[in-house]
C-alpha cells in the first residue's frame, strides 16, 4: 500500500486508479487510511463477497478464524478486462509498483 | 564477575538472532529488495549462527559444567528463532487458498459494490468510469489485502 501511494501520481498520470479490497469494515480502513495518509480509496468487503466473485478467498485465516482476502492484484482496462493478474505464491512477496506501471503504459 | 569469563560470542550471537528477527518486520519489509526475499536476514542469522556456534564451543572448552548448560540453552532458543523465521518466510508464507476461479487476463473482471472509508457505496462501474484529474481512466488496479482489523 506505501508503494502504490507513493507511485500514485505517476499511476494516475497513466489513467490508473488504484483500488485496495479487504474484509477491513469501512471505520478500520477510515483509521488506517488517516494514519498512513492514503489517498486512494478503500473498500470494505467484510461479507467476502467480491472477495469470493473474485475466487480469492483465504478461509479462516484472519482474526479469530474469519475469512479473509489472499493478496492479489488485478489491472483492468477501461472496459474492465483484465489485462494483468498477480496471485502471488508467498504472502511476503508483493506485486510491486513498477509491474503495474509497465503493464499500465500499454492501457489504451 | 571476570570480564573475560563472559561469553560474549554466545549473547551476542542469541541477541543478533533476536533482532535480526524483528527487523524483517520493523525495517526490511519496507524495501522491495529485502521484502521479497529477505537475503538481510539470512545474511544477519548467519552471522548470528556463527556467534552462537563460537559460544558454544568456548563454552565447552571450559571446566565449568554451568555455562555448558547455559550456552545450550542460549543456542536452542537462539536457532529457534531463526528456525521460526525461516519456517514463517519459506513455508507459512506459501499457505495461500489456490484461488484457480480468480479471474484470468482477457475476462470480465465480475462487478462489485462495496462501501469505501467513508461508508459511500461504490461500484466497479463507476471506479471505471469516474474521470481521473479531469480525465477518463484507462484502467482500475484492484489491490486485494488480508486486512489489518
Amino acid at each position: 500500500m506505501r508503494g502504490i501511494q507513493k507511485n500514485l501520481e505517476q499511476l494516475n498520470a497513466e489513467g490508473i486508479r488504484p483500488v485496495a479490497i479487504s474484509v477491513d469494515p469501512p471505520d478500520a480502513s477510515r483509521n488506517l487510511v488517516q494514519q498512513q495518509g492514503y489517498t486512494f480509496p478503500f473498500l470494505a468487503d467484510p461479507n467476502v463477497e467480491a472477495i469470493k466473485r473474485y475466487d480469492l478467498v483465504h478461509a479462516g485465516a484472519g482474526e479469530g478464524g474469519h475469512d479473509i482476502a489472499r493478496p492479489a492484484e488485478f489491472l483492468l482496462d477501461s472496459t474492465g478486462t483484465v489485462r494483468w493478474v498477480h496471485l502471488t505464491e508467498n504472502y511476503w512477496v508483493r506485486a510491486r509498483p513498477e509491474q503495474v506501471l509497465d503493464v499500465g503504459r500499454l492501457l489504451k | 564477575m571476570n570480564v573475560r569469563r563472559v561469553n560474549w560470542p554466545l549473547w551476542l550471537g542469541f541477541l543478533l538472532s533476536v533482532v535480526t528477527f524483528f527487523s524483517y518486520f520493523a525495517v526490511f519489509v519496507w524495501y522491495p529488495v529485502t521484502r521479497d526475499f529477505p537475503w538481510a536476514n539470512l545474511l544477519l542469522f548467519v552471522v548470528a549462527a556463527v556467534l552462537l556456534f563460537m559460544g558454544v564451543r568456548r563454552a565447552f572448552a571450559s571446566d565449568r559444567r554451568g555455562s555448558k548448560i547455559v550456552a545450550t540453552i542460549v543456542t536452542t532458543l537462539g536457532l529457534v528463532v531463526i528456525g521460526f523465521f525461516l519456517f514463517a518466510f519459506f513455508i507459512g508464507g506459501r499457505w495461500l487458498p489456490p484461488s484457480k476461479g480468480a479471474p484470468q487476463v482477457g475476462q470480465k473482471a465480475p462487478d462489485f459494490t462495496l462501501s469505501d472509508s467513508n461508508g459511500k457505496a461504490v461500484s466497479l462501474n463507476e471506479l471505471l468510469s469516474t474521470p481521473i484529474n479531469g480525465k477518463a481512466p484507462k484502467g482500475v488496479l484492484l489491490v486485494f489485502y488480508r486486512g489489518y482489523w
